[in-house]
């Protein structure tokens, strides 16, 4: 495993995941989110090069990951007045140790995956696959209305470092239209909380369950 | 001419966010929607395939696209006409982020069904996601907030997943040596030299993450909260439009397979999908007491019977393509009117909502009628085309598919009928609901136009619609 | 020889001046001047001069575990490299011995606790044995690491001069293991966040309060002890941060001493900004730890 700069960057992001499920502060929680979108956004200059292309995609998804929808969501949870989470569905430790599991599942199996020569020595597609984990874990077992929309962030995360790799396939106009539509559902899902705050008084999506058969 | 499809409702949306006056504002919607629809037929009618040539080929019409294009402005034509009716009653409501929110949602689906990069595609279904998710909330109760968030959530997360697997289709034409792109004719011509495995991966992802937004099962967890719970026009665009969308991004992932020669496999896919949803369906609409779950439930069905449509080939292909029309016309009559009947009642449940005949006998008829096209009677269009399918399954063997096929229809067809027949005759329930509630000719004329519509597709195929919808089946033919 | 001689130097000899580093960088940080560097040699003088008052319920277990509490860092400290000072006792497999000779000093003091016979006391062990309890599986999963990338399980040749090449190589697994250790040096010595050393509040206690009971001599003996463990464990960590070495002896001894005090700095700079962390939490944080140092081996591995 070769230490260049987009590597490291890759285990700092692999650091905030694990700091991300074992966070009960939603204030923290939120900041973690920014900040590894912040690292994520620095991703494609490392890796293609100072280039038009990659420079305005590394500014506006460090404006819109790192900065915009972070505060999207701040703002979202200040009328709440709630700031932690309360206990999950699944336990913080053992939450913590499903998701090294899958970490380590992620770069167990990557190894096997038949990749072309210049992307064996990376970090991309085990980071890639530990933060779609990441994500997913806390989408399902996580209470807060809030921190599911964070697991569809980081599961989101996830799927940009995937995408980090073939940036020639994704041109320009269709990496604004992904990062604009993140926004724009950020931006709804953030008005929906504060809804279900106004409604129920709590952002615990296990009120959320009057509908069923 | 294909970004003025675009371009139009998304001006008619921001027109209709910036207007303050909550009298006028429905006005731009049938206003919007007829332009639209004229602007679908010259596209259709112009044979050749247009493209917008900016940054290459980026917008094109193929056989598909007309399809589509033609079904959902068909139903929002009609579901526009009828919100003009509906808005008007709920005046006290506001209607600003209804409206805009309708007309960008328009926007989007135009924009799926004419995009020819995958990323684009992308783009355009997440679109539908969030532009549709205000409209679902729509009557602001806790219910109603409950499944919007579900819905949001799900299809979000689905969508995402749809990402990685256009990801993982890239990076198959990475690892094969072919040129990258995601433009959906270089990946036609290339996909032969793909990596199969990533290939495949693509695709299992790309029909989890569509077949959420379609709605099969068991991806469909959203569909009954959602359709239940939004208004009745939103519902019948969902269940009308939004899967027909849904379903030509699938047909898209299939027509990649079958350009790297994959197609067997997909279609094998395709095909338990498809049984699955009809399963469950069948399952889920015995004792239903909900009428408007019913019908979400009942979508379920219908997009099992494409899947599996699609999966068989040869004229089943025929088939499922007159399906999606009359499916999504047929979900337009049945939801439009299964709303009047839930504001007369200001209820959705069997047990205090009988004997609707006698209180909205329009809307209870054109229910009635809606539920007998939708379980495939004749002479209604649904009959065609699910008999078209099912000539197809037997002439190609698939014995057990098709004995599963009718088990399941009839099913359906005994569930359904007990529900509505409870709905719409019997006794008169007194008590609540709107005594005022007045059947208009905004609100039943256009259930009532999308029936004879229906109606005549079934009875009798104009030659150009045929065409439609042969052209569309041909892009299915696999080749040998 | 050397070795042995300059180990117990200073081992004995410096000590006692890292716990006088640490309250002095706290007395900064809080605006006064605090306790001088050299109070802990005062203290330990004046209570070897003091007598002894010892509980009736107590037994001989009481008395043991003050006196392994001396002599376990004694005996550790001769299988740890000091800076680029060789061990004078090496062998194969004496990492795992020397894991469990705190172990064993570890258990006495515990049981020394319980054998007063008070409730205190009783809080206070079994807190304490949780967290080490926890943060033992770090320890070796670093060890674990260190082994991998010297070829040998001697701690000697662990913390050797393979180190050099290691940091060139598994850059980022050495940084993990360097923060698990440091996390380690944290919970093994009671220091913030995971316990506060100057508490005097029942509840709060963990290790002050196991050693309520001691006095005079036992407690000189304990506060020695304490001071050496911190030296010992933080010898380890100051090793892998610092691996070079100069050839010189005396400027070897020199290099060691200086970064044994700026850890101490370190460490005070820390007490000082962070508070102690929720009970409830400190299980919570252990085991992320331990799950890091295992994500660090896995880095390895690849």
């Amino acid at each position: 495993m070769d230490y260049n700069p987009a590597n490291l960057l890759l285990l700092l992001v692999i650091l905030f995941n694990f700091a991300l499920l074992g966070s009960s502060r939603l204030v923290a929680c939120i900041r973690i989110v920014a900040i590894q979108g912040g690292i994520l956004s620095l991703l494609p200059l490392f890796i293609h090069g100072i280039t038009g292309h990659s420079l305005f995609l590394a500014g506006g998804a460090f404006l819109l990951k790192g900065l915009v929808i972070p505060f999207l969501l701040l703002r979202a949870i200040r009328q709440v007045h709630i700031r932690r989470e309360i206990d999950p569905l699944v336990g913080y430790v053992p939450t913590l140790l499903i998701g090294t599991l899958a970490t380590a599942g992620a770069f167990i199996f990557s190894d096997r995956l038949p990749l072309i020569a210049a992307h064996r020595g990376s970090l991309f597609i085990p980071v890639g696959l530990a933060t779609l984990a990441t994500g997913f874990l806390l989408l399902i077992t996580r209470r807060k209305a809030i921190t599911q929309a964070l697991g569809y962030l980081i599961f989101e995360n996830g799927v940009f470092i995937f995408g980090m790799l073939l940036a020639e396939a994704m041109p320009l106009m269709v990496e604004t239209g992904v990062l604009l539509d993140l926004l724009v559902a950020v931006f709804v899902m953030g008005i929906v909380m504060h809804q279900i705050n106004r409604e129920f008084s709590t952002m615990n999506t296990g009120q959320l369950s009057s509908l069923r058969e | 001419m294909i970004a003025a499809l675009i371009l139009l409702p998304l001006f008619g949306g921001l027109a209709a966010f910036c207007l303050p006056s909550d009298r006028f504002r429905p006005l731009l919607l049938p206003v919007c929607s007829l332009a639209h629809l004229v602007l679908t037929f010259l596209v259709i009618q112009s044979g050749q395939a247009l493209t917008l040539s900016v940054f290459g080929n980026w917008l094109a019409v193929d056989a598909f696209s007309r399809l589509v294009l033609l079904i959902v402005s068909l139903l929002f034509c009609g579901c526009s006409l009828y919100a003009v009716g509906y808005l008007r009653y709920r005046l006290a409501w506001g209607n600003r982020i209804f409206v805009s929110c309708l007309l960008i949602f328009l926007a989007a689906m135009s924009l799926a069904a004419v995009a020819r990069h995958l990323g684009l595609l992308w783009v355009a279904v997440e679109a539908t996601t969030v532009a549709s998710a205000p409209l679902i909330y729509y009557n602001h109760n806790r219910l109603s907030i409950e499944a919007t968030w579900k819905y949001l959530i799900l299809c979000s997360v689905g969508i995402a997943l749809a990402m990685l697997g256009i990801l993982f289709v890239a990076y198959a034409s990475l690892a094969g040596g072919a040129h990258v792109s995601l433009q959906f004719d270089d990946i036609l011509q290339s996909a032969a030299n793909y990596s199969k495995p990533w290939l495949r991966a693509g695709f299992v992802f790309l029909l989890v993450g569509f077949g959420t937004k379609a709605g099969f099962a068991p991806l469909h967890t959203w569909k009954p909260d959602a359709y239940g719970e939004a208004p009745g026009l939103v519902g019948g665009l969902l269940a009308g439009g939004l899967t027909s969308v849904a379903f030509l991004a699938l047909l898209r992932t299939l027509q990649i397979m079958d350009a790297a020669g994959e197609g067997a496999m997909a279609r094998e896919a395709f095909l338990a999908m498809g049984l699955i949803s009809l399963g469950f369906a069948a399952v889920f609409v015995i004792r239903q007491p909900d009428f408007k779950r019913l019908l979400a439930y009942s979508s379920v069905e219908h997009m099992g019977i494409l899947a599996i449509g699609v999966a068989i080939g040869g004229i089943a292909t025929f088939g499922a393509m007159l399906h999606l029309m009359n499916n999504a016309l047929t979900k337009g009559v049945l939801f439009l009117s299964a709303g009047n009947i839930h504001r007369r009642f200001a209820s959705k449940r069997v047990g205090e909502v009988q004997g609707a005949i006698t209180l909205v006998p329009v809307s209870a008829s054109l229910f009635l009628l809606g539920f007998l096209a939708i379980t495939g009677s004749p002479p209604f269009g649904p009959f065609v085309s699910e008999f078209t399918i099912l000539r197809g399954i037997f002439a190609g063997g698939h014995y057990l598919t098709g004995g599963l096929f009718l088990f399941f229809l009839s099913v359906i067809f005994i569930g359904m009928g007990s529900t509505v027949l409870s709905v719409v005759f019997g006794q008169p329930t007194a008590g609540k609901g709107d005594k005022n509630y007045r059947e208009t000719i905004m609100t039943t004329g256009t259930p009532l136009a999308l029936l004879l519509i229906v109606l005549l597709l079934g009875l009798y195929l104009p030659e150009s619609a045929r065409k439609l919808f042969a052209d569309a089946a041909a892009l299915l033919e696999v080749k040998p | 020889m050397l070795e042995l001689f300059l180990h117990l130097l200073l081992l004995f000899g410096l000590s006692p001046l890292l716990l006088g580093v640490i309250g002095k960088t706290k007395a900064l940080f809080a605006g006064r001047t605090g306790p001088p560097f050299l109070q802990s040699y005062y203290d330990i003088w004046k209570l070897f001069g003091k007598g002894l008052v010892i509980s009736r319920t107590t037994t001989w277990v009481f008395r043991a575990g003050p006196v392994l509490g001396l002599a376990v860092p004694v005996l550790a400290a001769l299988m740890v490299p000091f800076g680029s000072i060789g061990a004078p006792l090496s062998f194969t497999g004496d990492l795992i011995f020397f894991v469990y000779l705190f172990g064993l000093s570890r258990f006495f003091t515990a049981s020394a606790a319980l054998d007063t016979g008070s409730s205190f006391e009783g809080m206070g062990a079994a807190r304490e044995v949780t967290f080490s309890c926890l943060a033992e599986p770090t320890v070796f999963f670093s060890f674990i690491v260190l082994a991998r990338l010297s070829g040998s399980l001697s701690l000697n040749t662990m913390f050797g001069q393979t180190l050099n090449v290691a940091w060139q190589s598994a850059g980022p697994s050495l940084v993990l293991v360097v923060a698990c250790l440091f996390v380690v040096v944290l919970v093994e010595n009671c220091r913030i966040p995971f316990d506060d050393p100057n508490t005097h509040l029942e509840l709060t206690m963990i290790h002050e309060v196991m050693v309520l009971d001691h006095s005079g001599p036992d407690f000189g003996m304990i506060l020695y002890g304490a001071a050496m463990k911190l030296f010992i464990l933080g010898a380890l960590l100051v090793r892998l941060v610092f691996p070079g070495s100069t050839g010189n002896v005396l400027f070897d001894t020199l290099l060691f001493s200086g970064s044994m005090l700026l850890l101490a700095m370190v460490i005070g700079v820390v007490e000082s900004t962070m508070a102690r962390l929720r009970l409830l939490r400190v299980p919570q944080m252990l085991v992320g730890t331990m799950l890091l140092s295992f994500f660090s081996l896995i880095l390895l591995l690849r």
